[in-house]
């Protein structure tokens, strides 16, 4: 009985593959690797989003055309739990068994590093929505990316402040201890001069972890007398600047980068950190019609509005799914090709690749108001 | 000028915090010849009191900073009493590397345990105010400006720095304790009670490091994570290593002088600031290796 029992299980097992390689004609996989648990679990959770909300669009909108089949896109998540080791078994995963025609993934840089190598080896594309350490695309010629370097917002801040402003002096305060801040800070420094400003400090602290006094470097900076004040560091550290900068009467107006984007910069800098302006990837308050449809169609989709994250896993998949269109293939190297001539346009803007596979594209300013993110501009690199 | 007087009040104002800390250090070291490497953890104990603290004492007296003060010293004491009966009193007769040890695990412990999300939580906290925000001008010409905050804490390091003084030099447990850190066999034959001696400066030592941490809250206006006391902490250390460990007014100078250099390193180069601190410290015990006070008394407290 238990032998008999045992042929009809393993008949049935075989049946079980068999019909599902025939429904797979049609269906690709295509994989994803973001951190789905752990303590950036809400990063993973915007980007599957975006990603799951860009797979639907491009089903519901018929797929591509692969050698004459019609083919759709099957949506495999993995989770790297936001360790580069878990990432690494996670595209082995998806390359082996899965098959996947490629990876959209990971967040972090650290997990991306790992990832990209495996791709790499392998020739399936990788596209990171997020990752902006600079190493992740030198990897080789399969790794993208959706998002800008991190130095290029230092460009993008001293041509807001040059030109818009119209300030023509400018002081820097940064954390030597992360190449973050240091890359925005040089960025900014060499941007602002090439237009025609001048930089009267330049001053750094060690490590927001250690330094909470920047006093010190605060009343040298107040003495040179800048117009403007750079301030590319982490909201915490930022906060504190500005109330000891406040409080000693320094009260030029400041801007930042991304490692602004929280709700603690506001809650612990109150008055001090209003009025000040950074830049970042991406503004739920954009008013341009592509932002304003994605936004409406997420919360409704989701019952909560879109993260930076969500958007840019959201236009990394759709530059993928559009190259894969655009190929007519499920060969890595035809869709590789297809993603390095792309023009798409997404809710980010107009994306473009340069030689390094890192998008040449635009950022949004946002300013803080009443305590309050408001978006500000649009700038053009 | 204007700019160097400036960076004179800076020097004082981290100088305050490190001082609190370094008496705490001082005074343990001096008694149980233990570095209680935890007391920089006390010392962010005491600030998250404050924290907590504050919006209550506001409700019932009014004003906030007198009773906050107070209330995060009396908890930090009772945490140090606490710490010394669970962890160091067990290992008192055996081999000092184990208790150093000891303390390095309290302050690991201290710190993660604190991190949990449901004791203080990993994120940022934003401190209440607990007095008037703003500068007293000093001269207008120079530009040179006091913020009140610093008056505060020299006020409060200075007083509670003669108060301890006072308190090791005139009162009779103050007297039992320096004969314990004078012999500490010796001083139970004369009919000193040994563990009273200790647990007191288990529980003075902290409850100035809890003053310290609602001063750091009051200054800076933000608690980082509970983390955030290793580095005042190691500040604080070194610095009670220069004035002389074990030598009361010598913590206190010893805070200044590396509140001070760190300010003037700084403003020469802030990529250097905080080696260049460090190598005046080098400096200054290779010169006096007992540390800036350390000769002047050998008694130890």
């Amino acid at each position: 009985m238990r032998k008999l029992f045992a042929i009809v299980l393993v008949c049935a097992l075989i049946a079980g593959v068999g019909v599902g390689c025939k429904a797979k004609v049609g269906v690709v996989n295509l994989g994803g690797i973001f951190p789905m648990t752990g303590a950036s679990a809400t990063f993973g959770t915007s980007s599957k989003n975006g990603v799951d909300m860009a797979v639907e669009e491009f089903n519901t909108a018929g797929g591509a055309m692969v050698g004459g089949v019609k083919t759709t896109i099957n949506y495999v998540n993995e989770d790297d739990t936001g360790l580069p080791e878990v990432g690494a078994s996670a595209a082995q995963k998806l390359i082996n068994q899965d098959k996947v025609i490629g990876i959209i993934g990971a967040v972090m840089s650290k997990v991306s590093l790992a990832v990209a190598p495996i791709c790499q080896a392998a020739g399936v594309p990788e596209i990171s929505p997020t990752s902006t350490n600079t190493k992740v695309t030198l990897v080789g010629d399969y790794i993208f990316r959706a998002c800008f370097i991190d130095p290029f917002q230092g460009t993008v801040m001293a041509n807001y402040v040059y030109n818009t402003l119209k300030l023509k002096t400018a002081a820097v305060l940064y954390d030597n201890g992360n190449d973050y801040n240091k890359g925005l800070a040089e960025y900014f420094k060499a941007g602002f001069e090439k237009l025609g400003g001048t930089v009267v400090d330049y001053e750094a602290f060690t490590d927001e972890a250690k330094t909470v006094d920047y006093k010190p470097q605060l009343t040298k900076i107040k003495a040179a007398n800048p117009e403007f004040l750079y301030l590319p560091n982490y909201y915490g550290s930022v906060a504190l600047i500005l109330k000891q900068a406040r409080g000693m009467g320094l009260n030029v107006p400041a801007g930042g980068g991304d490692g602004w984007d929280s709700p603690d910069l506001v809650k612990i800098g109150g008055a001090a950190v209003e009025g000040g302006i950074f830049s970042n990837h991406f503004s739920k308050d954009d008013k341009s019609p592509a932002v304003q449809q994605f936004v409406t169609k997420y919360t409704t989709k989701y019952g909560e509005a879109p993260d930076a994250l969500a958007a840019l896993a959201y236009d990394a998949a759709g530059l993928f799914l559009d190259a894969f269109k655009k190929s007519g293939s499920i060969k890595g190297s035809d869709i590789r090709d297809a993603m390095k001539n792309t023009s798409f346009v997404g809710i980010g803007g107009a994306y473009k690749f340069d030689e390094n596979r890192d998008p040449i594209k635009a950022a949004v300013i946002i300013k803080i108001v009443n305590g309050q993110q408001t978006y500000l501009a649009t700038v053009n690199p | 000028m204007g700019q160097f007087l400036q960076q004179l009040i800076n020097g004082i104002q981290i100088g305050s915090i490190y001082a609190l800390i370094a008496l705490g250090y001082t005074m343990v070291y001096g008694i149980v010849r233990l570095i209680n490497f935890a007391h920089a953890d006390i010392f962010m104990f005491g600030a998250y009191m404050g924290f907590f603290l504050a919006p209550v004492m506001t409700k019932i007296f009014g004003g906030a900073f007198i009773p906050t003060i107070i209330a995060a010293m009396l908890i930090t004491g009772l945490l140090g009493f606490v710490m010394e009966k669970l962890a160091y009193r067990p290992l008192r007769y055996k081999s000092r590397l184990s208790a150093l040890i000891t303390a390095l695990g309290v302050s690991i412990f201290l710190e993660n345990f604190c991190a949990l999300p449901f004791v203080f939580g990993p994120a940022y906290r934003a401190f209440p105010d607990l007095i008037v925000a703003g500068n007293l001008p000093i001269s207008a010409s120079l530009g040179l400006t006091i913020p009140y905050v610093l008056l505060l804490d020299v006020g409060v390091s200075v007083f509670l720095m003669v108060l301890l003084f006072w308190f090791v030099n005139k009162t009779l447990i103050g007297k039992q304790m320096r004969a314990v850190a004078f012999d500490k066999p010796t001083a139970s034959l004369m009919g000193i009670n040994i563990d009273v001696v200790i647990s007191t400066a288990f529980i003075v030592g902290p409850a100035l490091a809890g003053a310290g941490g609602i001063l750091y809250g009051t200054t800076y206006g933000m608690l980082g994570s509970p983390f955030l006391g290793i580095w005042p902490g190691l500040k604080a250390f070194i610095a009670a290593v220069l004035g002389g460990i074990g030598n009361i007014p010598g913590a206190v100078l010893g805070a200044y002088v590396m509140g001070i250099s760190e300010a003037f390193a700084t403003s020469v180069n802030s990529n250097l600031g905080y080696g260049i601190a460090f190598v005046i410290l080098i400096g200054i015990l290779l010169i006096r290796p007992s540390g800036l006070l350390g000769k002047f008394m050998p008694e130890k407290v």
